[in-house]
């Protein structure tokens, strides 16, 4: 059972105007995005091209860095992490669907470290919602949602983008 | 004849890898895209994934290796498990231990997975069939009887370079009858559907039936190598051989060797493969070796991402079971 929710594109553009804000008060220049598989690679594609960054599009496919490896094993076919820049001393804008119980985030961060040490690391999501289970926040979330744990919100795609609720069973 | 079900549970997962044989396409280009993703962690600053953190890998080797020990080792550390070097040969069965009583105590140090390198054909399914559930058990190379992770390097060599697998002409030249290699590389080709293999050598180190594998069998190097897509040469194996089956390898060079003249006959694009160690001026010669061709390196490389791929197919499906039979 799915339920509509708010129309995708206005949250988009509220998520870079956030970002970009942030960004300058943070006094963080010269960024580059790096987004997450699969959602977060469709939203930082069109953040990308309405922020204007300059270098390429990383994206990270965090699979080899979940947590949960021992209890559901391998992911066939995983399109493989391409960061196209070297991390090392730079802005990094981490672009995610939801920010649920931040272990997807913490895997990323993880990856991204791997590949050297950033300035910074600014969190972008489309959807906070509540379920956290690590200490971490989105620096610009464009939409917050209460929601029961049997509740799953999902951004579907690539086009168009909408979000939808799933029930759990 | 190793049973697909040792192999694979009924989820169609990889529990163990033993041969290239029944195992079909699907699953093994299932492999070879598992292992593209793990291709680029090497060219990463950390060389390292988290995936098989806690894990503990043990190469158990009855038989001397330097290549694919290191490489088994390499992709092990680069999933970040545990990884323990064990050459038997060197150690407890020349104190009179058993195979299984070695097996029990490694079992009793909590592993969770066995590359097992043997002399003996057969050996590898042996370990698999008589180790805890919990373990699973890869084939680095069991006597004359297969070399899976090698074929399948082999397979993501080639399909890296030339895009597709279907369509291409492949002769696999040399010591047929010795090698675990080629009959791996025979069972991998023919399961992705390439177009044809040829198999070229001296009567004496052609196998008897090798015809019923589906290869065209072809004793002048002229003419096996016209106009193929790829040429597989494979080490000339000394130790393997009994009785007088070559006249010297001087003369083997002169009627087998690669040389740039004969690499010319295959087509202008053909690569050329070597599974290593290199006996130059016995099977190949140094200018094709290191020539414009040759992707002998790239081999060694790609390796290292296949056995990931293995290593993490075949843990990561334990990790499955468990949950879903508890």
């Amino acid at each position: 059972m799915t339920h509509p929710l708010p129309a995708v594109e206005p949250l988009i553009s509220g998520l870079a105007q956030g970002i970009s804000r942030t960004l300058i008060q943070q006094n963080r220049p010269d960024p580059v995005m790096v987004g997450i598989r699969t959602g977060g690679v469709w939203l930082a594609t069109r953040l990308h091209a309405m922020l204007g960054l300059r270098s390429l599009l990383g994206t990270l496919n965090i699979n080899f860095y979940r947590d949960d490896f021992t209890r559901i094993g391998m992911h066939p076919r995983v399109t493989p992490s391409n960061v196209p820049f070297d991390v090392q001393d730079r802005h990094i804008v981490l672009i995610d669907d939801v920010l649920h119980t931040g272990r997807t985030i913490r895997a990323a961060l993880n990856e991204i470290f791997d590949y050297g040490r950033p300035a910074s690391v600014t969190l972008g999501v489309l959807v906070e919602r509540s379920g956290r289970e690590l200490p971490i926040h989105a620096d610009v979330a464009a939409q917050r949602l209460d929601l029961t744990a049997y509740q799953h919100v999902k951004l579907m795609g690539p086009d168009p983008l909408e979000l939808v609720i799933q029930r759990l069973a | 004849m190793i049973r697909r079900d040792l192999q694979v549970d009924t989820h169609g997962r990889l529990k163990h890898f033993l041969t290239i044989e029944g195992l079909g396409s699907e699953l093994l280009l299932r492999i070879l895209d598992t292992a593209e993703s793990f291709a680029g962690v090497g060219d990463r600053a950390v060389k390292k994934v988290p995936l098989l953190r806690g894990k503990t890998i043990v190469n158990l080797f009855f038989e001397p290796s330097t290549r694919t020990l290191t490489t088994f080792e390499l992709a092990a550390k680069r999933l970040s498990a545990d990884v323990l070097n064990i050459n038997v040969g060197a150690s407890s069965t020349t104190k009179g231990e058993t195979l299984l009583d070695t097996l029990r105590t490694l079992e009793a140090m909590q592993c969770d997975m066995f590359v097992v390198r043997h002399a003996q054909s057969g050996a590898a399914s042996f370990i698999a069939r008589h180790t805890a559930p919990h373990i699973s058990v890869v084939n680095g190379g069991d006597g004359r009887h297969a070399h899976p992770t090698q074929a399948l390097l082999d397979l993501f060599t080639i399909r890296r370079h030339k895009g597709v697998l279907q369509g291409l002409r492949i002769a696999i030249v040399g010591d047929i009858a010795n090698s675990r290699v080629a009959r791996s590389q025979i069972h991998a080709l023919t399961a992705v559907g390439v177009a044809e293999i040829r198999v070229v050598a001296p009567k004496t180190l052609i196998p008897s039936g090798v015809d019923s594998l589906g290869v065209r069998v072809f004793y002048r190097l002229t003419e096996g190598l016209r106009d193929v897509d790829v040429i597989m040469m494979l080490r000339l194996q000394k130790e393997r051989m009994q009785g007088a089956v070559l006249p010297s390898t001087h003369e083997y060079f002169h009627f087998y060797g690669l040389t740039e003249e004969r690499l010319s006959l295959a087509k202008p694009d053909a690569i050329v493969m070597h599974p290593g160690p290199l006996n130059r001026g016995v099977e190949i010669e140094s200018e094709v070796a290191d020539g414009a061709q040759s992707v002998i390196l790239e081999q060694v490389r790609y390796g290292i991402a296949v056995r990931m791929a293995v290593m993490a197919l075949t843990l990561g499906s334990h990790a499955s079971r468990e949950r879903s039979e508890p």
